[in-house]
């Protein structure tokens, strides 16, 4: 069967078994591999992509289900170059360690601050509860996800902002 | 890779269309909606339908959570997210909010539906324990038109439900009292996992006696996900934790939990009675105002 669907802003037409999983079509057919596939049974959450704008574990959805609709993977968490302030916070606070659990662990903490843009750690410990880290390195992450938090409060620095540079 | 057997792909426009596919279809069809208990089986190959009809676009018709009359009304394609979140669901039933919190985990919970927990029929499954405590009626729709299951017939074994195969499941309902409150309570190994045991409670209160009682057991072994021999026990009684305690033990009495790798016969029966009580009891302070 055809199905046609979404994925970061652009139509990917592909021909399928309807028993092809979504997280294949993404990784195989869409060519994006940075959602990664782990435990196969919805438990370990690094297969987690946006669909219609809802955090879902892609290995128990089947790509049949998803034609038509919109999908959203971590490569387009970046946006114009800029990356995302979780993408940010990762980064600064070390919440990778091996990585393999990371781009799920964006997608739902991205949909967490959306939600919910200043949330206390016990909510994001909830709120990633169905991802699972390999490396157990969940402080690190707790953290980046809280700094992601408190720089999008913080709002952009504007110009009046941002401090005097000393004139000779 | 786990890949399921091959299988023919229809998606169902509608409720009659859906019914319309599992007549042709014939009775190696299933319904797929969120597919987080399906799917994995058919990946482990426990299940092997010939096709699945997809149900997802009937959001509109089955995805509503609404009061109708005295009736509270839960639409089959309700995502577990969504009745977590549903205020009118909570105000009126707190035991749902209970549950969802305890159910797989968020993300599943984005996808997973009320109707595919309980045609699943697995008997540790945490809604159809819920939806025996308050004592909710299934609406079935088929070819010859709709008919009304209560939950507690619904089951007729793990894994089987009295739905005919061009069946769907329409939506819960579940009738309002006053006076009532309502409790989960869930032991489990970790996060997202399936209960050790649960125990719920709908209760409702006439001054300081119990008028009306349900209980729902899961993954127990309790037939129909329910212990009326507690309930009968209890109603008639004072709203006592001396009651809730005695409820709990009749409760354990007359279930029959199997040892398996979440626990001993003894540890599941120890709980089936703990978490009985406890959920009466936060279903009574809820009957009473004492808890919100």
């Amino acid at each position: 069967m055809q199905v046609t669907i979404t994925v970061n802003g652009s139509a990917e037409t592909h021909e399928v078994e309807p028993r092809l999983l979504l997280v294949h079509f993404i990784r195989e057919k869409a060519g994006l591999r940075g959602t990664h596939w782990g435990c196969d049974t919805s438990n370990c959450g690094t297969c987690v992509v946006w669909l219609d704008g809802k955090p879902v574990k892609s290995c128990t959805v089947f790509a049949a289900m998803a034609d038509g609709h919109e999908v959203r993977t971590v490569e387009g968490l970046e946006q114009g170059g800029q990356l995302d302030p979780v993408q940010e916070g990762f980064m600064e606070c070390h919440g990778l360690q091996c990585g393999f659990c990371t781009p799920g662990m964006l997608m739902t903490a991205r949909a967490l601050l959306d939600a919910n843009p200043d949330p206390s750690e016990h909510e994001i410990r909830e709120a990633i509860s169905g991802q699972l880290c390999r490396c157990t390195g969940y402080e690190n992450i707790v953290r980046s996800v809280r700094w992601a938090a408190e720089k999008e409060a913080s709002g952009p620095v504007t110009e009046s902002e941002k401090p005097v540079e000393a004139t000779a | 890779m786990q890949v399921p057997a091959p299988f023919t792909y229809e998606r169902a426009t509608s409720v009659e269309h859906a019914i319309e596919l599992l007549g042709q279809l014939g009775p190696e069809a299933r319904v797929v909606a969120g597919g987080h208990s399906l799917i994995p089986m058919m990946k482990l190959r426990l299940a092997r339908p010939d096709a699945l009809v997809d149900i997802n676009a009937l959001g509109a018709e089955l995805g509503q959570i609404r009061v109708d009359g005295t009736d509270l009304v839960i639409g089959a394609l309700t995502r577990h997210a969504d009745l977590l979140r549903s205020a009118v669901a909570g105000e009126h039933f707190p035991i749902f909010h209970d549950a969802e919190k305890v159910i797989a985990d968020p993300v599943v919970r984005n996808f997973g539906t009320v109707g595919g927990s309980l045609c699943q029929a697995d008997p540790a499954e945490d809604l159809s324990a819920v939806f025996a405590a308050v004592d909710a009626v299934a609406v079935l729709r088929g070819p010859g038109g709709v008919r009304q299951v209560p939950v507690r017939e619904l089951h007729i074994g793990p894994y089987e439900t009295v739905l005919a195969p061009d069946e769907l499941l329409i939506e819960l309902r579940v009738r309002i009292r006053p006076g009532g409150g309502s409790a989960y309570e869930k032991v489990e190994r970790r996060v997202g996992d399936y209960a050790v045991a649960a125990g719920g409670a709908a209760i409702w209160l006439d001054g300081d006696t119990v008028s009306g009682a349900g209980i729902g057991l899961t993954a127990v072994g309790a037939e129909h996900f329910a212990a009326p021999e507690a309930e009968a026990a209890l109603v008639g009684q004072p709203a006592t934790d001396e009651s809730f305690r005695a409820a709990g033990r009749i409760a354990a009495d007359n279930c029959n939990p199997t040892a398996d790798q979440r626990g001993p016969v003894d540890y599941k029966r120890h709980l089936a009675a703990e978490l009985t009580t406890r959920a009466l009891r936060r279903a009574a302070a809820r009957a009473r105002g004492q808890e919100a």
